[in-house]
């Protein structure tokens, strides 16, 4: 049977490993390589990247920064994907579809994105129609506003009108092949999934949705697979901050009698 | 045949990215390079057919740069091992209706059709069992396992025999295919940490022909 992906998300900041939560907090604590050699180790189900770089954020000559950013996370890149042996998304501030397919190019399995494919959405139809839609995956952060949720985009700083099932069943029509949904209000928090929201786009859809936001234990990431129809949980923090957390979720998940990938045979050494 | 005889080439049709297979076989020391035109399959060892997209756009591209009789050649003389993954597996087969009804390589027998989609998920996408069909020498019981899929159409095999391994999605379908030295598997194995570098272990172990 097809298993539940249990998915790392290491969020890059000017080419390091940040911690973030609610959206704002930042605190940088890794080399992306060594991260990754280790998660490759644990033979993680996939991996995210998203790089949070805000624009302009640090230099005035953007342009040149712009450049700057995209081959070094080019080259983060090319070297996870020389050695690690698995399926890997990245996203964060893709604006257009060169960004996209150079991403793809360098090694990328699938792209996430979240702001223009909201704004352009035949982005998402030019994407998936290129590289097939099992490539394209819209990203949606959710928060809570007077308790109801409410799609944001630009890194939360702007809301849309459309709820975020309207919102993700319209990306589905567009192309979509995927969507990875991310709570604002969670991130960080560590006070588990808000499955309401889960549940509510997971049932509007028939692709698959990646949960993330709010993994505080490996009981909360059991509830998304008992209670949402969610394909996937996703988390940063948990993993990157607790010891062995990887190995010890698939442990804690399984025992569960929930359907994972066991943590399998090392690769096989070279010839 | 142990791995650094070998030459691997990579069929280059402009279906997606070689990047990632070529990483595997580097890692198990084979050399391998990508295949611009049919004439360089001659000095190949093994060939690989990789591919993500649509099957009527991979056959148009395949028919459009020849590379659809030179394929067929090689299985005809079964002179070399060949691997089809994900897209370059279902291209093997007679026929396949994505993005039109529309002739394949027709090395197994078979028709690629769209997975029931009512009930299930579709892209059929993440960590799926993957357990051994008709026995055979490449998909054996250590292969067995968990691998990688991300698809949406399957491969109807027409004979059982050239079923080699199998997955359930819904429906059992045939994940692994294969007639003589010719090798198709839906998942992906060069996303698919161990299980997937062993089994391209054993696919550079069988032995190929270079004309070179």
């Amino acid at each position: 049977m097809l298993k539940k992906r249990v998915i790392p998300v290491l969020f890059l900041k000017n080419g390091l490993i940040v911690r973030s939560q609610g959206f704002v907090d930042f605190r940088e604590f890794g080399n992306p390589i060594d991260r990754l050699r280790r998660l490759n180790d644990w033979q993680a189900d996939e991996l995210i990247y998203i790089d949070i770089t805000r624009e302009g954020e640090h230099n005035l000559k953007r342009d040149d920064h712009k450049i700057k950013r995209m081959q070094s996370t080019l080259e983060i890149l090319g070297a996870i994907s020389r050695e690690c042996f698995m399926p890997l998304t990245f996203g964060g501030r893709i604006r257009d579809f060169r960004e996209a397919a150079d991403y793809i190019a360098g090694g990328a399995d699938k792209v996430i994105i979240n702001t223009e494919s909201y704004r352009h959405p035949e982005l998402i139809a030019r994407v998936a129609g290129h590289f097939g839609r099992q490539c394209m995956v819209v990203g949606i952060d959710v928060k809570r506003v007077d308790g109801r949720p409410v799609v944001f985009i630009d890194q939360g700083r702007e809301a849309v009108r459309e709820t975020p099932a309207e919102w993700a069943r319209s990306a589905e029509a567009s192309g979509a092949g995927e969507i990875f949904l991310n709570s604002i209000d969670r991130d960080g928090a560590a006070n588990g999934f808000d499955l309401e929201i889960i549940e509510e786009v997971a049932a509007a859809v028939n692709i698959p949705v990646i949960a993330c936001g709010g993994a505080g234990t490996f009981d909360d990431m059991a509830e998304v697979m008992q209670q949402t129809q969610a394909s996937a949980v996703a988390a940063g923090n948990i993993f990157n901050f607790t010891e062995n957390a990887y190995r010890r979720s698939k442990r804690e998940l399984s025992e569960l009698g929930l359907p994972v990938k066991p943590l399998a045979s090392p690769v096989p050494a070279m010839s | 045949m142990k791995a650094a005889e070998a030459r691997v080439r990579l069929v280059d049709y402009g279906m997606g990215n070689l990047r990632s297979v070529m990483n595997v076989c580097e890692y198990l020391g084979a050399p391998c390079a990508i295949a611009k035109e049919p004439k360089a399959l001659d000095e190949a060892t093994h060939v690989i057919l990789p591919g993500v997209g649509s099957f009527a756009e991979g056959m148009r591209q395949l028919n459009d740069r020849r590379w659809t009789p030179k394929l067929r050649a090689i299985f005809a003389e079964d002179s070399k091992p060949i691997l089809g993954i994900c897209l370059g597996m279902q291209l093997l087969a007679s026929e396949g209706t994505e993005g039109g009804v529309c002739e394949g390589l027709g090395l197994i027998l078979g028709r690629i059709v769209h997975l029931p989609g009512e009930t299930l998920r579709v892209p059929h996408m993440g960590w799926n069992e993957v357990r051994v069909g008709a026995v055979n020498e490449a998909f054996r019981p250590e292969n067995e396992g968990d691998y990688y899929f991300v698809h949406s159409y399957y491969f109807d095999a027409q004979s059982a025999e050239d079923v080699w391994g199998v997955t359930e999605y819904g429906i059992r379908f045939a994940s692994v295919v294969g007639r003589r030295r010719v090798l198709g598997v839906q998942f992906h194995p060069e996303k698919s940490h161990g299980l997937g570098v062993l089994l391209m272990k054993r696919f550079l172990g069988m032995s190929g022909e270079a004309r070179c």
